[in-house]
């Protein structure tokens, strides 16, 4: 139904997204496409696909941002930087997305709280891709039907796959093992406690989603300049000087071998 | 936001029609006059207009009707409902005046009550959404219905003056109508140029942290659904250009007509030359509103795409 | 009724599952092919393949439209338009064949030099070698020369092995790990795995790189270099790690040739090589009884400095002494190099600390006794644990040879190669230097009708083995092992096509090509390449290049420029074996080979390259193809793979050998051996036991196994050459003392580049052009969803990268008033380029970059002429001469490395300048015809059938 499921879910399923280790290859965005074309509802339709407006529908993308720090930009430290941001639905608590659908197409399942489109009963107003602050839903134009992510349902309780491939596709393909799956509302689950270890973050808090997905930051940095000093006290230590100092030590290196 | 034709036509049109709806529902014309028989069917027509055009967007209309199962969550739904609903008391005064020239309160009020309420509804869908910022506020909902009524009440003189029932008092009340839909609408657009983002690419990445945030490279090169619904941005000295046609035909010079016509009382064909200039001056400036409602209004994830 | 109960969470994926290798890339995965109703469902990696471990790239992924592309060709094609129209009528395969053969028949009967047969991003090539080998022309290469010779030949003369897919970090145990300009590249997942685990383990990561993305943007430190730079950097933590004493002596004692004795003996042709006992063993000065014994002698203590004199009464010094010196000259001081670098002192400082912190302070001991090859026992393997990679940042530079030698000397001198945490070598390497043939294709080494009398490619021990005439004029057409690139271990196909035009140092009859788009973005000077292609000899009125014959699966821009179209299979539909005998997908743990085979049958008539490579083998009656009588040894490919033997016991695949399968390595052939790789998932995978394992260089265990599993048939050890006689040898010829003599017009370009010592220069491509009228550095980057031109007819990869911006650092945008979206002209000594531009911060400031073989011409891979692809989209090309510009003397060399003829892609040097806005770059191409292609529709739902 349109309306929310009585929170929290039993259970919350859900992606860990480390924004540290996301190299920004599009193995998830590339392998969902696949996945899910031939899967979960309508096949996910590509326009002018050889021509010059080619477009198509979508449940993952990767975007690329740069981080300039704030002002001069002086070193290492102060250096910008690319972080490669994968997205795709957030299976919200509170998912904007559900409550605008007129037809009850859109709904949170009360078991494990996954949202889904029951395509059968969409019409494709696409007030619901409207509502995603995330930008998690695409229209698939050749169907007039809303997709989005379904946490490739089709796999997770799939009884004719091997237990250990009952995950969705984007993370059993990801290179960089920058995606993570499971139940975010088990605080015992290897994801929670990656979200409580490395801090996870919620995106765009301050629209009241509550998402359940979740993104690592990227690790704090040690600049390399820092170790600088390390190499000075090595050299006094071993009295540097010049090559014929050099070699009268290395004389006694090997005296020792 | 993208400001689909189709969305602009049906907001303006339904807009329109249910404004002219409560005003001959509250009986401001009389029911024995060929124009007011004109009216009933206008009302319904551009209602009915609106509405299939509003289907025109939909990838799969002929679920259509599933729209109407969520009216206890959805707004959408709710205005699907109230759309229909609506149609039964006004297609009866319809019938009243049309048939048989005359005025009943019961559908009437009840009619002016839930075009109101349709009205209503139709400004939530958007107010509801908190991911349009510029649209996520208590004036979004004012300005539909002052609007409806404005246009309303532009549409009612009209009528009136070819029939030639105009009166001062009703060309007053559509000037006031105008003047407070636009006052609203001015503190509308204001909040809009004034409120910083609610969402930025800072809040939407987790990034800000380390530095200004911004984006490199979009996911894919070419356009998406995403950007095409929501990516549109009108340029700024486009939309101040625009904003100042809309509020010199949309406000300005209907005020100006409608005060010379309350004030001089012309009647005839100058005087409903007059009442059509303002109509057509006010519907043309209300398209310019409704253009620039979707064009600046900014959607969260275009923090996403670079927008 | 509550929707979620109709969703069918069960549904079985596919009929069946087809085991293979992808192809998508040089990678080389294992993939799962789901087949459904006789289409594809899904392509996923195979959890079990020792490659990839179950992940799949973003290309990989795109395996279904790769597959059902419309640019797939569909018949063989003969040109009826003129060359470069792209109007050609579809041909019979009796016609193409019996055509070609009476092309390449006549040839070898003349004069076999007259075919240039080279290979793009050819995986068989242990096969295309050995048919060009017994056809008998000296001009055969791979696509190597452009692409990354520098890194296989300064790896093989240093270590005996090389990074590129040869070798491989210790990923589960190194701590430090210092990439080198790597963007996505051979070992894509591979790569990505194992950032994944230093990143869990944190180790940490620092990414040498102009630009920061991808990798580099996930590396805890990024050092912006300033391209052609990194072997300065490199030298200055050479200099630090001397001066802070943190070398690992007695790695070097045992394991390279540090302790070997340098004659010094200036002005002799003898200078600067090795001193060498009458059995050709190099000598050592022993300490203690003060002798000069042969290296490797029992219980003797090297001297690694000191002069020394031989019993011939020269005197010698220890290399190490020589390298010493070199190195620590302040010149090398990081305040000395930190303006040319861009790197400041405290980030090399920084780098060689942590370096030097890691390796002798954080080292690893893994208990598990060995036996070296000097027969001493060893209790475990000592673990440096800080490891390199690098690839084209410093191979594509004229430079990069030195700078990759470098780099192998900064592993050694910290005892970092193959041990546990290090840089590990993947089987068959290491492999050491005499290991490797030399080049064949002089004069006397072929003639009519016969066979070459040896491999083409080769590493030259010295002058007297490259391949020229008397007057010193090159033999190959793309004049590879001449004085112009003498150790061109890859060949240098980038030179062929300008070669061939020019007639120097000779016209050709017939250009072979296979899966190499020289029309378009495998080409330096692309237009003027086009040009070439499409010139004709006045007197005549016959093409300058004859004939062409090209094979590909897909309509690229290459295709448009031959005469006779053979069309390949997808990767889906053939046969093709991943072999020891040519590149193989081992591991430092385990020896590894694999397989393709026709997953799905081909649905036009098209055929797999090398079967047809076979086919025209036997119909010209080569030697190994025929029985001689006309009569093919091989029905196809599979065959060929299956029975041929290259040695005896030793074939294409290594695995499930022998009648009943049980053999590994070497063995006979068995006739089930494809079907054994299927039944495994299509590869094969033998565990090196653990005492095997490290040091594989000197580890006599290992050394065993490699003999026993058919690598070599004896023992090939390896000592780490930090000091390459070699290259010595060279410039004694360049210093007119040792024959023969390099001509003097390259005489001093030699002693330049051809230091024993690993050296660093300013790259001849920058050297030449005014720097202050070209103030930038252009280059590519491969991006990790597109695997150079191979991706624009895959619907899915091509909304990725529609077209390609140039980016440029934001200093240089504020400067010329640029904004996201303008556009700009970027002009070279060679050409202009007009591009749209996007801002870029986290860049070198002086760098411009953009996406590599993203533009597309028009009308090629059956796209719309109007892409963005070809109407936005651009080539670097544009701007990069194949030739150097001209020296003083006014000759014009290679644009290449001058030791390995590697294309010197990322010397460019550019200005910029803002354009006005437009809707084209510049320049465009007249829009290619399309061969009779396959219908492309406005829409694809790939899958609707299945649609619940």
């Amino acid at each position: 139904m349109t309306s929310l499921p009585s929170l929290p879910t039993p259970k919350k399923l859900g992606l860990v997204i480390d924004l540290d280790t996301c190299v920004g290859c599009h193995a998830c965005v590339v392998n969902c496409k696949e996945w899910n074309t031939g899967g979960y509802g309508a096949a996910l339709s590509d326009q002018d696909p050889y021509g010059a407006t080619v477009s198509g529908a979508w449940l993952n993308r990767v975007h690329s941002f740069e981080m300039i720090p704030d002002g001069e930009v002086v070193g290492e430290a102060g250096e910008a930087r690319i972080v490669h941001f994968p997205k795709s639905c957030l299976h919200c608590e509170a998912a904007p997305c559900v409550t605008v659908c007129p037809t009850g197409a859109s709904y949170k399942r009360a078991d494990d709280g996954i949202v889904l489109v029951e395509e059968d009963m969409c019409i494709g107003c696409g007030l619901c891709a409207w509502a995603c602050p995330y930008g998690a839903r695409e229209m698939d134009l050749a169907a007039g039907v809303m997709k989005k992510c379904t946490l490739c349902i089709d796999r997770i309780y799939n009884e004719t796959l091997e237990e250990v491939d009952r995950t969705p596709a984007c993370v059993r393909t990801c290179p960089a093992n920058a995606r993570h799956f499971g139940d975010l509302g088990d605080p015992d689950s290897e994801v929670s406690k990656l979200v409580a270890e490395r801090g996870g973050i919620d995106l765009m808090p301050e629209q009241g989603t509550l998402p359940v997905n979740k993104y690592l930051p990227p690790r704090q940095r040690q600049p390399l300049s820092a170790s600088a000093g390390l190499l000075e006290e090595y050299m006094l230590k071993e009295d540097a000087g010049d090559a014929t100092g050099f070699f009268g030590w290395l004389d006694k290196m090997l005296d020792r071998i | 936001m993208h400001p689909a034709s189709s969305i602009i036509l049906f907001t303006t049109l339904s807009g329109l029609g249910y404004g002219l709806a409560m005003m001959l529902g509250l009986g401001l014309l009389d029911p024995a006059h060929m124009a007011t028989k004109v009216a009933h069917v206008l009302a319904l027509a551009l209602i009915s207009a609106g509405l299939l055009s509003s289907t025109a967007h939909l990838g799969n209309p002929q679920r259509a009707w599933r729209a109407l199962s969520q009216w206890r969550s959805s707004w959408l739904s709710r205005e699907g409902v109230m759309a229909i609903a609506t149609f039964v008391p006004l297609t009866w005064s319809a019938w009243l005046a049309v048939i048989e020239g005359r005025y009943f309160w019961l559908p009437g009020l009840l009619g002016a009550a839930m075009s109101l309420v349709t009205v209503f509804c139709t400004a939530m869908i958007y107010a509801s959404l908190k991911s349009v910022q510029a649209w996520h506020t208590r004036l979004t909902p004012a300005c539909y219905l002052l609007f409806a009524i404005a246009g309303g009440l532009v549409l009612t003189v009209f009528l009136a003056a070819c029939s030639g029932a105009l009166t001062p008092p009703l060309a007053v009340g559509a000037v006031v109508a105008l003047a407070a839909a636009w006052t609203v609408k001015v503190k509308w657009r204001a909040r809009l140029q004034e409120a910083g983002p609610l969402s930025t690419p800072e809040s939407a990445t987790g990034l800000g942290g380390i530095g200004r945030v911004r984006l490199f490279e979009r996911p894919h090169m070419t356009e998406n659904y995403l950007t095409r619904e929501m990516g549109f941005r009108v340029g700024r000295k486009h939309a101040a250009k625009l904003w100042k046609i809309a509020v010199a035909l949309g406000a300005v010079l209907p005020c100006v007509l409608l005060l010379v016509l309350g004030m001089w009382g012309l009647g005839g064909v100058a005087g409903a030359s007059l009442a059509a200039l303002a109509l057509l001056a006010f519907v043309t400036g209300l398209l310019a509103e409704r253009w620039l409602f979707f064009a600046e209004a900014r959607h969260a994830v275009m923090n996403y795409y670079g927008g | 009724m509550k929707p979620r109960e109709r969703v069918a969470l069960s549904r079985p994926v596919a009929d069946e599952v087809r085991k293979t290798t992808c192809y998508m890339c040089a990678c080389r995965c294992g993939i799962n092919v789901h087949i459904k109703d006789g289409k594809i469902r899904y392509i996923e990696g195979n959890r079990d393949h020792p490659v990839n471990k179950g992940v799949l790239c973003a290309k990989g992924s795109a395996g279904i439209m790769q597959h059902y592309a419309p640019a797939r060709l569909r018949a063989p094609l003969k040109r009826v338009g003129p060359r470069g129209s792209g109007q050609f009528q579809e041909i019979s395969w009796e016609e193409a064949l019996s055509t070609a053969t009476q092309w390449l028949g006549a040839v070898r009967a003349d004069d076999p030099k007259k075919l240039a047969f080279f290979t793009g991003r050819d995986q068989s090539q242990s096969l295309t070698g050995f048919w060009a080998q017994q056809f008998g022309t000296p001009n055969y290469a791979a696509h190597g020369g452009f692409c990354s010779v520098n890194m296989a030949a300064a790896g093989i003369m240093t270590i005996g092995g090389a990074f590129w897919e040869f070798g491989a970090p210790d990923w589960e145990r190194t701590k430090l790990f210092v990439m080198f300009g790597v963007a996505e590249d051979h070992d894509s997942n591979p790569i990505k795995m194992g950032i994944a685990k230093l990143k869990k383990r944190g180790a940490r990561f620092v990414s040498v790189n102009p630009i920061r993305t991808g990798y580099s943007a996930v590396a805890d430190n990024w050092i912006g270099i300033r391209p052609g730079t990194d072997g300065l950097l490199i030298l200055s933590v050479v200099h630090e790690l001397l001066k802070a004493r943190r070398i690992d002596v007695d790695y070097l004692v045992r394991y390279t040739n540090a302790s070997w004795l340098v004659i010094d003996a200036p002005g002799t042709a003898e200078h600067g090589l090795f001193a060498r006992d009458g059995e050709g063993r190099a000598l050592i000065h022993e300490t203690v009884t003060e002798q000069v014994v042969p290296f490797g002698s029992k219980g003797a203590r090297a001297a690694l400095s000191g002069r020394v004199r031989l019993d011939d009464g020269r005197f010698a010094v220890p290399s190490f002494q020589l390298l010493a010196e070199k190195y620590l000259d302040d010149k090398y001081a990081p305040e000395a190099i930190a303006a040319e670098t861009g790197v400041s002192s405290q980030v090399i400082r920084g780098l060689a600390a942590e370096i030097a912190r890691v390796a002798f302070e954080e080292e690893i001991f893994i208990e598990q006794p060995w036996t070296d090859m000097n027969g001493q026992r060893h209790q475990g393997y000592v673990g440096r644990p800080v490891s390199f990679h690098a690839m084209r940042g410093l191979s594509a530079h004229s430079n990069g040879f030195q700078t990759t030698r470098a780099l192998h000397m900064l592993q050694v001198l910290i005892g970092a190669v193959d041990c546990p945490g290090g840089f590990r070598f993947e089987p068959p390497y290491p492999k050491p230097l005499s290991a490797h043939p030399t080049p064949h294709g002089k004069a006397e080494h072929f003639g009519s009708n016969t066979p070459l009398a040896g491999p083409h490619l080769g590493f030259p021990r010295g002058p007297e083995d490259l391949l020229i005439d008397e007057d010193g004029q090159p033999a190959r057409i793309d004049k590879a092992f001449s004085w112009d690139a003498p150790i061109a271990a890859h060949g240098m196909m980038h030179m062929v096509v300008a070669n061939a035009h020019a007639g120097d140092p000779y016209p050709i009859d017939v250009l072979f090509m296979y899966m190499a788009n020289m029309a378009w973005n495998s080409s330096m000077n692309t237009a003027g390449t086009i040009r070439m292609l499409e010139d004709k000899d006045e007197a005549t009125g016959e093409y300058r290049i004859p004939r062409i014959i090209y094979s590909d699966a897909y309509a690229s821009e290459m295709v448009a420029y031959a005469d006779l179209v053979l069309p390949d299979t997808t990767y889906l539909e053939r046969h093709d074996c991943i072999s020891l005998l040519d590149r193989p997908i081992s591991e430092p743990d385990a020896v590894q080979d694999a397989i393709r085979w026709p997953v799905l049958e081909p649905d036009r008539d098209v055929r797999p390259f090398q079967t047809v490579l076979l086919d025209i083998g036997a119909r010209l009656n080569l030697p190994g193809f025929s029985d001689g009588h006309g009569r093919a040894l091989y029905k196809d490919y599979a065959d060929y793979i299956v029975r041929h033997e290259r040695r005896p016991g030793i074939g294409p695949l290594a695995g499930f050998r022998g009648s009943n399968g049980d053999r590994e390595g070497r063995g006979a052939a068995n006739r089930r051996q494809l079907q054994r790789y299927i039944e495994n998932g299509s590869f094969f995978s033998a565990h090196i036991p653990m005492e095997a394992q490290f040091f594989k260089h000197a580890n006599q265990a290992y050394q065993d196994f490699a003999v026993r599993m058919g690598f070599f048939d004896t023992p090939q050890p390896v000592t780490f050459q930090l000091y390459q006689e070699v290259l010595q040898k060279f410039r004694l010829s360049a210093e007119g003392l040792r024959e023969p003599l390099a001509p003097e017009t390259h005489r001093e370009r030699i002693l330049q580049a051809f230091d024993p010592l690993p050296d660093w220069y300013r790259p001849l491509g920058e050297a030449l052009v005014d720097q202050r009228e070209y103030p930038c550095h252009a280059l590519t980057q491969r991006p990790a969803a597109m695997y150079h031109s191979w991706g624009s007819m895959n619907a899915w990869l091509r909304q990725i990268h529609t077209r390609n911006p140039l980016y440029v650092p934001g200093p240089i945008c504020d400067e010329l008033g640029l904004k996201d979206g303008d556009w700009a002209w970027v002009r070279s000594h060679h050409g202009s380029i007009k591009v749209e531009v996007a801002r870029m911060e986290a860049v070198n400031a002086s760098t411009l970059w953009t996406w590599n073989a993203i533009g597309k011409r028009a009308g090629a891979w059956a796209l719309d002429k109007d892409s963005p692809e070809a109407r936005k989209g651009f080539l670097l090309n544009h701007l990069i001469a194949e030739l150097l510009p001209p020296r003083e003397d006014g000759m014009r060399l290679s644009n290449s490395d001058p030791v390995t003829g590697q294309a010197a892609w990322y010397d460019l040097r550019v200005r910029i300048e803002k354009a006005d806005s437009s809707l084209v770059s510049d320049p465009q191409f007249p829009p290619l015809a399309q061969p009779e292609a396959e219908p492309r529709p406005d829409e694809l739902r790939y899958g609707q059938e299945w649609a619940q």
